[in-house]
């Protein structure tokens, strides 16, 4: 296929872009601020048959709710935040450290508690039998980490900066370079899985899972920021990046019987 | 203070290479005396299974005790730590080998705690699995008497010969209540 021209049955970027826009420009004239990703948003051609049409239901979280499993220095190895280490070489790419802190909504910090990421490689592949994108794979890069916070919430990684990589959602679809984090808070209610991403990537305007965040302020708070203090010497470049879970303990811990 | 959260993100397809581990399924080992299965399948708005989803629990131990203990990643087959987390096979079935979860309070259903992600979910979802059998205690439990029959079906689990079966709807007739926590 040259470029340019859409295949025949697979729809262009613009058509795609064209759905993205006028979502965003009800969104703007709604005037009701969202925070997070809409689970029905079309443009995202596999969400179609996977979103719930009914609301989510508001509960009150019950006591196994208002707390979260716990990890520990036996469950994670200090070297597995060092997605560069490991194999027999180093990995092709631009050496970074990503690092950042785990938050409440108060803004205490989460302690001790597990942060797990994935990625792609330099070249935008994946090491994952259903990732068939003809990039090279990296025989010195795996692109799977976990660490545990530290008492600040602090979690920090040593990685490559992940390619963009292609996708099926139309055609010419290329998902915008990120990193895939997994954070658990104090509370099961907290559980968070997301994307982070880099600053001034011309794909994000393009993509449909980045902008189902319809508040631009919101999907901003996925970026991460360029930070030359946490840059190191001849060695890598650094990025800053903090995560704010929904509520805390000290909000949602209220005793069983306060009715 | 609240400071604003940061938005999820679907887990996307990639996900088995770094979430699932070994031994992640196995809150305690299968075939253990008094070890169950807890297992369904995670189903799209036109009733087919989903093969790239995930699905967490969290529960009580069968002394209605709140797990405080570590080692969920490298597991002992000793030590319980309420968490486990299955990916979903190419039939959209999941299964976890644990037991059965006590009330944490005298008077309370038992259920387990569920997260459910997958490629196309854009943001987790949570849901609980109650246990079938203490009518008295379902009845009686502020979310299901909130919920009209024919929903409130989707959150009690249901009996076979080896645990409990627990299918999660994504969407469709029958799609499973999805729960958003007041105050969060």
């Amino acid at each position: 296929m040259s470029g340019g021209a859409s295949a025949e049955g697979i729809e262009p970027q613009s058509l795609i872009s064209t759905e993205i826009e006028a979502l965003a420009s009800s969104y703007r004239q709604a005037g009701v601020e969202e925070s997070q990703p809409r689970l029905a948003y079309p443009p995202y051609r596999s969400s179609l048959l996977r979103h719930p049409t009914r609301e989510l239901y508001d509960v009150d979280p019950e006591t196994i709710e208002r707390w979260a499993p716990c990890f520990g220095v036996r469950d994670v190895d200090p070297l597995e935040s060092d997605l560069t280490s490991g194999h027999a070489g180093a990995p092709i790419g631009e050496r970074i450290t990503v690092t950042g802190r785990v938050v409440d909504g108060g803004g205490q910090p989460v302690r001790g508690q597990l942060v797990e990421i994935w990625q792609a490689n330099a070249a935008g592949r994946y090491i994952h039998r259903r990732d068939q994108h003809p990039a090279p794979l990296d025989p010195n890069f795996t692109g799977a980490g976990r660490c545990l916070t530290d008492d600040d919430g602090r979690y920090r990684f040593q990685t490559i900066k992940p390619g963009p990589y292609p996708w099926r959602n139309h055609f010419n679809a290329w998902r915008p370079a990120h990193i895939h984090f997994s954070v658990f808070g104090a509370a099961f209610t907290q559980r968070l899985v997301t994307q982070m991403y880099f600053p001034a990537d011309p794909l994000l305007a393009l993509d449909p899972i980045y902008q189902s965040i319809v508040d631009p302020r919101a999907r901003d708070r996925l970026i991460a920021a360029y930070d030359h203090g946490l840059t190191s010497h001849e060695w890598a470049t650094g990025y800053r990046w903090d995560i704010v879970l929904t509520g805390g303990r000290q909000t949602s811990f209220e005793p069983e019987d306060a009715s | 203070m609240t400071l604003a959260a940061t938005p999820g993100q679907t887990v996307g397809p990639f996900f088995h290479y770094c979430l699932p581990y070994s031994g992640a399924r196995d809150l305690v080992p299968p075939g253990r005396p008094g070890s169950l299965l807890l297992h369904g399948r995670v189903l799209d708005g036109a009733g087919a299974g989903i093969q790239d989803a995930l699905v967490e629990i969290w529960q009580s131990g069968p002394d209605g005790a709140v797990p405080r203990a570590a080692g969920s990643i490298h597991r002992d087959g000793w030590t319980f730590t309420g968490f486990g987390r299955a990916s979903t096979g190419r039939d959209g079935c999941y299964a976890f080998s644990t037991v059965p979860p006590a009330p944490t309070e005298p008077g309370k259903p038992a259920f387990f705690a569920v997260t459910v992600f997958a490629r196309g979910l854009l943001n987790r979802l949570f849901t609980r699995a109650y246990l079938p059998g203490d009518d008295a205690a379902l009845a009686a439990d502020p979310l299901l008497a909130s919920l009209p029959q024919e929903r409130r079906r989707t959150l009690v689990a249901s009996r076979d010969e080896q645990g409990f079966v627990f299918d999660i709807h994504l969407q469709g007739a029958d799609e499973t209540v999805f729960l958003r926590f007041q105050g969060l």
